[in-house]
């Protein structure tokens, strides 16, 4: 909400200059989000009157005007403005003025003219951006007035940020209630005296719901001008509260609402017929709203109607056909209260909000209608004449929001706050914002006024009492707790333990958003049915991603246009699936996953290292480390984002637990990333699996150590070899660990070289070479047999 | 026949002209060799009396002696200006870089939620977490936020297509409904529940993306739930916090009123420096408050016997005041040239 400061001091003056004043706000929980100086600083502008104005005599678009600038003599001012003209009020800038943007005002010759100041828009004065003229004043414009003075410019705009619980500040009157409670200076509220009725015109009211409206006041206002000119004052308080004025009467309205917090409407008297009903809609009811959008009302929305037809959406929105124009001389004005749970939420549900909509959703005094009522009707007669009916009031007082007493126990306060606050200053505290407070054994019993929506509970009250005290004064202290040790187990590692190696691995942490352009999970994942989203943002964030691998091929994308060729990255986060029996949300499967993504040289550019470009071992071997000295699995696989012939799973302790692979050429070329990258992700939480050290004897037998090299069909992998040979070694081998993989000259095409060392040893004694021959042998014997190799340089 | 002491330093004088270890040894082979003038010498002592012999054998070994140590000598400086030679040529320019793989980094948010967890796994919170896909109640409604409460155009929620129950989450507090049912779960069986303290760091969502706002962001949030929990005890931990996650105390705290339904009293919190670029700026980084009862009974805890407070803080902003970012963007971005200065 916007207002003008010195309009909030017509009701409260405390001795406080803008800057504490906005403080004082904030620390009372009314946030000044922007307090903004009401004009420019400018110096020496006085309302000035034309006394003559003729035509410059060599220039054909300039004027001569002789001024009184209420200095004593009159002053001569060339002027360029059409429409200035003798016996025009103006603000007028002095020999010695200093305008907006620091301009000073010279006396000067213009066309061979003397001038001594400048006659000003409202533009030059940096009140508005109207530049078609000089800026005319009242008639009633005291000449030779400061113009700051005269138009009140020395004036702050606050912007404050109201929170949903306390809309009792929605007006200027609530902000100064507020603010007279906290300083102790005197609240003057507006005087307002009901208007005796004229005439006894009445529309009947009828409250057909009266738990959602059990208060509408209402009055007949004949023969209003409805074209009457708003009074500058009124205008210029609206325009500081961020409203333009648009007419006397919807002005009123406004400024009734801004002054005191009720929402007011005025109906075209002669447009309606018959009672005003207060109402559900009913079946195919449609209302023409003055935003021109057409809606047909759900059936928890309640309408004012009158006889024939729905006039308008109850505290969100008036009609268009029931609304005044400047033709109207009849008024019908509502002045109602509607429960906050008959109106909340509804003005969302059609997509637009209004002021009278969140004031109504958040709570207006329920007493408030019939004075509000009183005062617009004071100032329509004064702007626009006319004759005032009486008020007609529909009441359901048992409907009207209760006003129970909360009881505060004073120890749970000091409990709860922390601090010792005496009962006295409770009370004190509690009395200062109007709440009626009894004394009831150790307790107090409290009830909160009409305007306060917030306090129902104890704890409404332990806040209302941290505010008033001041949080300022609540002692920051360390707290005291039994003293525990947090758990620390060897049985995980903490994510960051994954994330510290990667990045030790030279790979750089992203975060990138979890929803995607559908294309990706398309191709990606193959997913034709991600979730969706009912609101993205935008058609590229549309849908949940399932993986994390397509958002940093398109890091990796987005660094090749800004010429980074060598990308490692990782993330870690959640990706999202559909699963019916979910955890711990049904319907869907969100676990965390680690993913990363290398591409470019194995090692950034450098001397004495030939550059190589990273590959699928280089990735695996990142892989590895990830999960070491636990051991994996990898398995060829397809997988619609890989290279068919270069991905595979990756499976810890016999289950699959992610995969790795080179980006399919495909995707090489559609993302245009010019290289192809291997990925990798794998679920989190196996990652972070670890095991608890075991010891093993270390024998102090020596070992024997015999290479092997088999040559076997370029198909046998080299887990199938290892666990052949595996199966087939007594206990005595130690290690099998291949060392070389060779294809070329001296094997057949279609055979390939693998060679292996083999570590012997024996805890209890040292082996034979007898012993170390056969198990060689029966090595040898067992991928002769089970394999289909032979021993290189054997046989050819 | 010259003198043995000419010799000697006639010997003494070829060995130091020699420049390398092969001259040396010509050098040495004149004095020493089968036919040097030393081996000469001794060859002609058969030739005179025994007397004599005993004599000049006696002073022939004597220069031998010295022409022996002579050779040493100069062999020890040869091999030493040979070593001094190897090594001088062996230098290294030792301004070349190093070889090898360089460095990756955490995320700059990252390296702040970690700095979080560890301050306040210091005063013993446990780390939760919880789903990104969240139910409506668990985000709103056990939350204090009923439908249509006005409170909930604070957050504009992305929802799924075609799911009424379900949105993504718009902060981290639904962590506090999970981490209090799982720990009065775990301590059904005890009378009094132990302390709860915990911290769930993680990512949330709102529709809202412009220089200051990005639709996916990170929130941290903290519940402390006991029998004896204050406000003022909330604003001894913030206070502390801030104060180490910044290592100065060279800032400034304040609690502002504020308004969440799950809190009361609610309090927003902001933080300013008092030097550098922000100096004198109140800055908002966080909102927090008294767990409001209602909450704690969707938690399934006695809100007349336990209090608690909770906090949910910014650690975007946060970073970006640690390490003067100007623009939340750049975060999401994945921008190496950017990412790479938080290594």
């Amino acid at each position: 909400m916007q207002f003008s400061e010195q309009w909030l001091r017509t009701f409260v003056d405390p001795q406080l200059d803008s800057d504490a004043l906005g403080h004082l706000l904030t620390m009372a929980g009314l946030e000044v989000e922007e307090a903004e100086p009401a004009a420019p600083a400018f110096s020496g502008v006085v309302v000035a009157s034309i006394v003559e104005a003729e035509k410059h005599p060599n220039a054909d678009k300039l004027k001569l005007c002789k001024v009184d600038a209420g200095g004593g003599e009159l002053l001569q001012i060339v002027c360029g403005a059409p429409n200035a003209a003798a016996g025009m009020k103006v603000p007028c800038a002095r020999v010695g003025a200093v305008l907006p943007g620091g301009f000073a005002i010279k006396a000067a010759k213009l066309r061979g003219v003397e001038s001594f100041g400048m006659l000003c828009s409202a533009r030059e004065l940096g009140l508005s951006e109207d530049h078609g003229g000089l800026y005319a004043l009242p008639e009633d414009a005291p000449v030779g007035c400061d113009i700051r003075d005269y138009l009140g410019l020395d004036d702050t705009l606050f912007t404050i940020k109201l929170t949903p619980n306390r809309a009792d500040c929605l007006s200027l009157e609530g902000v100064a209630r507020e603010v007279a409670a906290i300083t102790g200076s005197a609240l003057r509220k507006t005087e307002v005296a009901p208007v005796a009725p004229s005439h006894d015109g009445r529309r009947a009211i009828v409250l057909d719901a009266p738990e959602a409206c059990p208060r509408y006041c209402g009055r007949i206002l004949r023969g209003v001008d409805a074209k009457a000119p708003t009074p500058d004052w009124m205008v210029t308080r609206l325009a500081r509260s961020g409203i333009r004025a648009i007419s006397a009467l919807v002005d009123v309205t406004n400024y009734v609402m801004l002054e005191l917090g009720q929402p007011l409407h005025a109906f075209d008297n002669t447009k309606l017929q018959g009672a005003i009903h207060v109402r559900y809609p009913r079946e195919g009811e449609q209302v023409l709203l003055l935003n021109e959008q057409t809606v047909m009302p759900a059936a928890d929305t309640l309408l004012i109607a009158d006889e024939a037809r729905a006039l308008a959406l109850a505290g969100i929105m008036g009609g268009e056909d029931s609304g005044i124009t400047l033709d109207t001389s009849e008024v019908f004005l509502e002045s109602a209260f509607f429960a906050p749970d008959a109106i909340a939420g509804r003005a969302r549900a059609y997509g637009f909000g209004s002021d009278a909509s969140h004031r109504f959703e958040r709570g207006v005094d329920f007493e408030l209608p019939r004075r509000a009522l009183e005062r617009a009707t004071q100032l329509i007669i004064d702007i626009c004449g006319g004759e005032a009916g009486p008020v007609e009031e529909a009441l359901a007082a048992d409907k009207l929001p209760a006003r129970q007493p909360v009881r505060l126990r004073t120890a749970r306060a000091r409990r709860v706050l922390g601090i010792d606050l005496d009962d006295a200053a409770i009370q004190s505290l509690l009395e200062r914002v109007h709440l009626d407070v009894r004394r009831d054994g150790e307790d107090f019993v409290v009830t909160p006024p009409s305007w306060r929506f917030d306090i129902e509970i104890e704890v409404d009250l332990v806040e209302e009492l941290a505010r008033l005290h001041g949080y300022d004064n609540i002692p920051a202290v360390a707290p005291q707790g039994g003293l525990m040790m947090l758990p620390s187990t060897e049985h995980a590692r903490p994510v960051w333990a994954a994330r510290h190696l990667l990045a030790a691995r030279g790979y750089q942490e992203v975060v990138n958003f979890a929803f995607v352009e559908e294309a990706w999970e398309r191709d990606f994942c193959a997913n034709e049915d991600p979730i969706r989203l009912a609101n993205p943002i935008a058609s590229q964030l549309s849908v949940m991603r399932s993986s994390l691998i397509a958002g940093l091929v398109d890091t990796m994308a987005t660094n090749r246009k800004r010429q980074t060729e060598r990308v490692r990255v990782f993330e870690v986060a959640r990706v999202f699936e559909r699963k019916a029996d979910g955890e711990p949300v049904a319907g869907f499967h969100q676990p965390m996953r680690i993913a990363g993504l290398a591409a470019g040289s194995v090692l950034p550019e450098q001397w004495g290292e030939r550059s190589r470009t990273v590959d699928f071992y280089d990735v695996k071997a990142d892989v590895e480390a990830l999960i070491a000295p636990r051991s994996l699995n990898f398995v060829r696989l397809s997988h619609p984002a890989l290279h068919p012939g270069r991905a595979a799973s990756v499976s810890l302790d016999g289950r699959v637990i992610g995969i790795i692979g080179e980006l399919h050429p495909v995707w090489v070329q559609r993302y245009d990333l010019g290289t192809a990258p291997v990925v990798f992700e794998l679920e989190l939480d196996a990652v972070l699996g670890a095991r608890m050290p075991a010891y093993s004897e270390i024998s102090r037998m020596p070992a024997v150590v015999r290479d092997l090299a088999l040559v076997l069909g370029t198909d046998v992998t080299a887990e199938r070899v290892i666990d052949a040979l595996r199966q087939a070694a007594p206990a005595v081998v130690r290690e099998i660990t291949l060392f070389d993989v060779y294809q070329g000259k001296g094997i057949e095409p279609d055979r390939k070289s693998l060679a292996f060392r083999v570590s012997m040893q024996d805890t209890q004694r040292t082996l034979e070479d007898a012993e170390v021959d056969a198990v060689m042998a029966g090595l040898v014997k067992q991928a002769e047999t089970v394999l289909g190799a032979r021993l290189r340089g054997a046989g050819g | 026949m010259e003198h043995l002491d000419q010799l000697v330093q006639q010997a003494a004088a070829d060995f130091a002209a020699a420049a390398d270890s092969a001259q040396l040894e010509q050098a040495k082979a004149r004095y020493l060799g089968k036919s040097g003038s030393l081996t000469e010498r001794l060859k002609s002592l058969g030739k005179l009396d025994p007397d004599a012999r005993r004599e000049a054998g006696a002073a022939i070994n004597a220069a031998k002696t010295a022409i022996e140590a002579a050779l040493e000598a100069r062999r020890n400086a040869l091999r030493e200006a040979a070593l001094l030679a190897q090594l001088a040529a062996e230098a290294l320019d030792v301004t070349l870089p190093g070889r090898g793989a360089v460095l990756g980094g955490l995320h700059p948010v990252s390296r702040t939620l970690e700095r979080i967890e560890q301050l306040f796994g210091s005063i013993g919170f446990i780390v939760a977490d919880g789903p990104e896909i969240e139910t409506d109640w668990h985000n709103f409604t056990a939350l204090n936020t009923p439908e249509k409460h006005p409170a909930r155009s604070m957050h504009d929620t992305f929802y799924l297509e075609g799911q009424d129950e379900v949105l993504l989450r718009t902060h981290t507090s639904p962590v506090q409904i999970r981490a209090m049912q799982a720990h009065v779960e775990r301590y059904k069986d005890c009378g009094t529940l132990p302390e709860l303290r915990v911290i769930a760091p993680g990512r949330v969502f709102r529709v809202d993306s412009d220089a200051t706002h990005s639709p996916m962001f990170h929130q941290a949030e903290g519940l402390w739930v006991g029998e004896n929990v204050s406000f003022a005890d909330l604003k001894g931990v913030i206070a502390d916090f801030l104060r180490k996650l910044f290592e100065t105390d060279d800032l400034q705290v304040r609690f502002r009123p504020s308004f969440f339904p799950f809190t009361e009293p609610s309090a927003e919190i902001d933080v300013a420096f008092m030097s550098g670029a922000l100096e004198g700026r109140w800055l908002e980084i966080a909102g927090c408050g008294m767990v409001h009862p209602n909450v704690l009974r969707f938690g399934g805890i006695d809100p007349e016997r336990y209090t608690g407070f909770a906090f949910g803080m910014g650690p975007d902003r946060l970073t970006m005041l640690r390490y003067g970012v100007n623009d939340l963007r750049l975060f999401f971005e994945g921008d190496l040239r950017f990412l790479s200065q938080f290594r």
